[in-house]
């Protein structure tokens, strides 16, 4: 049925939610890139064939449907119970006859599958109470792991488009700009320009063709917020793109996804198809005259095609080179023709904006920081995954709360935000809340949601080494300050860790900095030093350890660290076979010796160890050591 | 929810005739034609750069610029290790060292029987089980170096206890 009036779309979603009134149970089970990898494809599969062969869905009214990704990725593959809340981790074809004779047919919870509160050690049986879950405030992100994304009907009963029907059908493009200038939403791919002010420019602007764009490249290393957006409810993102074409007055739009996500190339543009024959985009949306369309378009996996202007030429089928930012993209953009670019979680976030007011989005958040952010929480803490918070939100509560802690219970050491643009946050600035301006104070920056936990375990000049190799590789080469300074940083920091460091580099490093600070033609190098200074800032004695004593304290360093094994070693074996270099020896139940020739630092032993008996030290003062574990062996 | 399609690639003149022949085609061209051919072959650019109105040149110029783009034959199977930020600091460097060794060809090359192409790649949004080592479409999360060899499916490394 074409949605063409206010009536049509309300028996639309009436009839949605009819479809569901049969549906006495629902069975979720999360098919995003995390559970899918541990196998809940067959999980979905087990189900399906289980409930036909007993015939449960007529009989019972089960359903079992395949949802994007519900966080928890750690725990996967997820299972949930509707209405009931129940949630199952780690759930393998083989629990699922079980699940169907007690749970679903008995209300009888099976203990083993239940989550268990790594604090308390007490299962949850309920979604909601699982702290993960509990300390969230899901905007963006409001039907991911609820709906089917192939599903139109899903999405429609689940309020999804009501906020396009509000727009279209009573409110003037000017009344939409203002109740999003008044939600306070700013840009949720890095930089947090004020959207309203980017839309009002847009729409201003004098020109015959106008572009709406859609940021989905999602280039920062650790983060996967939009692809989970994209993927699992792709409907928010139109919504919100239509709606801003309308307030903006374009006609054509485009999805620029990362090249590394297929399947939310494939929900995409399976919404899209069902999204043009509802009539909620394409020709005459919802009867009202207005037209847009959407192309989505695969990036060629460039980093700097994540930038504004990069991406634009990239759509234009060219390298993906920035420009210079003297004319406005919201002037001329793509093809030279006025264009308003925002990142997919913005595009979320907009739907919900006008269904439920400026106001109330703004009564979320800090001062100049409207609202929720979502965010991937990976790295060295317990519970990984995805998640969205009220802006101000502290850093302690996201990795202790939500997260759990750190991994093992190690001591924290850093938080990275702002991906390749950002910094590394110490401890001290974990009670900083997470905010657009206090984090670039704090030296890091917002970025597009990535937040990488690090232990003891993580060098600081290694991780600043990283994105500086990652970034030489994505440099485009059209500026000099931005493709040389990143060359000549990362040589400085592979002599650092290679044990060459000289007085006078971290010296050097700055200098280059401001360089590249003031001289880059684009964001990519303007903000390349960002995580080079804040962990010279926060984390200058690692500096100095590697230049001055040839030591890397974190004993990640591989040309500074040796590795050897103490008394407590109970000869259990495990290193032995961990190691690919085949570097350690000994007799089971006896203690085990590695060859310090022969081993290349990884660490593979340290990390398996169950006794703790393995013991890194510098390798600066190995010569005595060597010579003692050597005369031990003998 | 629905599975990727994995029907085969039609070529070239299927692929030209999906899109507009102006410029701004050009690179959703090469992707299709890399999916078709496994890499993109030098005779099919020059048809492409004549097809579009885009002088060889450019094509070239594109062809180099993007990472999802290769000028030379790619093994049958191409293993990505991820790089990104998440599989670093829980060591994604070890995957790459153990698959080096496993296949004795570094990041970027192929072995010479044309099995395996090896490469990193900067996150592929599967962060919350890092690291993570992807065989052909197969995602393998939390990977540790010792399981690389069977993900790899190819022979274990033997040890003399
Ligand atoms: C090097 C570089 C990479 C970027 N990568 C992304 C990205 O992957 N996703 C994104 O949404 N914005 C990215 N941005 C920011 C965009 O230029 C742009 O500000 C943003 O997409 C605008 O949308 P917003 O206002 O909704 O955030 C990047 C910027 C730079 C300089
Ligand atoms: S960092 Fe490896 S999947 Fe994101």
């Amino acid at each position: 049925m074409r949605i063409d009036s206010r009536e049509r779309f309300d028996a639309a979603v009436s009839e949605a939610l009819a479809g569901r009134e049969g549906h006495k149970t629902e069975i979720l089970v999360c098919c995003g890139t995390g559970c899918l990898a541990n196998g809940s494809q067959k999980v979905a599969e087990a189900f399906a064939q289980e409930v036909e062969k007993r015939g449960l869905e007529a009989g019972v009214g089960l359903f079992t449907k395949k949802t994007g990704c519900h966080g928890f990725c750690e725990k996967g593959p997820l299972v949930v119970l509707q209405p009931s809340g129940v949630l199952y981790t780690k759930v393998e074809p083989r629990h699922v006859p079980d699940i169907l004779d007690k749970t679903v047919a008995k209300g009888e919870l099976i203990p083993r599958l239940l989550y268990k509160d790594p604090t308390t050690k007490k299962p949850v049986e309920r979604y909601a109470e699982v702290p993960f879950y509990k300390n969230q405030t899901r905007i963006a992100m409001r039907n991911i792991g609820k709906i089917d994304p192939a599903d139109l009907g899903d999405a429609l009963a689940h309020g999804a488009y009501a906020g396009l029907a509000k727009a279209l059908f009573g409110m003037t493009p000017e009344q939409v700009i203002a109740e999003v200038e008044s939600s306070g939403l700013r840009g949720r791919g890095g930089a947090g320009f004020v959207t309203a002010r980017k839309w009002k420019a847009a729409r201003k602007a004098q020109g015959e063709r106008k572009f709406l764009l859609c940021n989905g490249d999602e280039g920062d290393p650790g983060a996967f917020k939009d692809r989970s957006i994209m993927e699992g409810d792709p409907h928010s993102v139109l919504e919100g793109m239509v709606i801003g074409a309308y307030a903006v007055s374009a006609h054509e739009g485009y999805i620029y996804v990362r090249d590394e996500y297929p399947l939310a190339v494939v929900h995409l543009t399976l919404a899209m198809e069902q999204a043009r024959q509802a009539g909620l985009l394409g020709r005459d949306i919802l009867g009202t005259g207005f037209d847009f369309d959407i192309c989505v378009s695969r990036g060629g996996g460039a980093f700097v095609c994540g930038e504004s202007s990069a991406l634009m030429r990239s759509l234009e089928g060219k390298t993906g080179e920035p420009r210079q930012k003297y004319v406005h993209a919201t002037e001329r953009g793509l093809f030279d023709c006025p264009t308003v670019l925002n990142n997919v979680e913005t595009w979320a976030d907009v739907g919900a904006i006008i269904q439920n007011g400026g106001a109330w989005f703004a009564a979320m958040g800090t001062e100049r920081s409207k609202g929720t952010k979502a965010f991937s929480l990976v790295g060295k803490v317990k519970n990984t995954g995805l998640i969205e918070l009220p802006m101000g939100t502290t850093l302690r509560h996201i990795i202790y709360d939500i997260g759990g802690g750190i991994l093992g219970d190690r001591p924290f050491k850093a938080v990275q935000t702002g991906g390749p643009s950002g910094g590394c946050l110490p401890e001290s600035h974990l009670d900083d809340p997470v905010d657009y301006e206090k984090l670039t104070e704090a030296g890091s920056m917002m970025g597009s949601g990535g937040m990488i936990v690090m232990d003891d375990r993580t060098c600081m000049v290694d991780v600043a080494r990283y994105f500086l190799r990652f970034l030489v590789e994505e440099s485009c080469g059209k500026c000099v300050p931005c493709r040389e300074g990143l060359k000549q940083m990362l040589a400085i920091y592979d002599d650092l860790v290679a044990g060459r460091g000289r007085p006078g580099d971290i010296e050097r490093i700055e200098r280059l900095s401001a360089g590249m600070q003031l001289g880059s033609l684009c964001e990519l190098g303007k903000s390349a030093p960002n995580p080079v200074l804040s962990t010279l800032r926060y984390f200058r004695e690692e500096y100095l350890a590697h230049i001055e004593q040839k030591a890397c304290p974190a004993g990640i360093c591989r040309d500074l660290t040796a590795y050897e094994i103490v008394e407590s070693c109970e000869g259990c074996g495990v290193c032995l076979k961990a190691c690919p270099a085949e570097a350690i020896a000994g007799e089971k139940k006896a203690l085990h010796v590695i060859h310090q020739g022969k081993c290349i630092s990884c660490g593979a032993c340290y990390e398996v160890c169950p006794t703790d008996a393995i013991r890194f030290f510098p390798k600066a003062e190995l010569a005595p050591a060597a010579a003692a574990s050597r005369g031990g062996a003998s | 929810m629905i599975e990727q399609s994995c029907a085969p690639m039609p070529p070239l003149e299927e692929i030209l005739e999906r899109y507009p022949r102006e410029e701004a085609s050009l690179i959703q061209v090469l992707q299709d034609v890399h999916r078709a051919y496994n890499y993109l072959p030098c005779d099919v650019l020059a048809k492409v750069s004549e097809s579009l109105g885009v002088p060889l040149a450019k094509v070239f110029s594109v062809s180099t610029f993007y990472k999802a783009f290769s000028l030379t034959p790619q093994g049958k199977v191409i293993i990505r290790v991820c790089t990104g930020t998440a599989c670093h600091i829980r060591g994604a460097t070890q995957l790459i060292d153990e698959a080096r060794r496993l296949l004795e060809i570094a990041p970027g090359e192929t072995t010479p029987d044309m099995g395996f192409t090896l490469k990193t790649v900067n996150c592929v949004g599967a962060c919350a089980m890092a690291p993570v080592l992807i065989v052909g479409e197969k995602v393998h999360g939390n990977t540790k170096p010792a399981k690389v060899a069977k993900a790899l499916g190819v022979e274990e490394r033997h040890h003399a206890h």
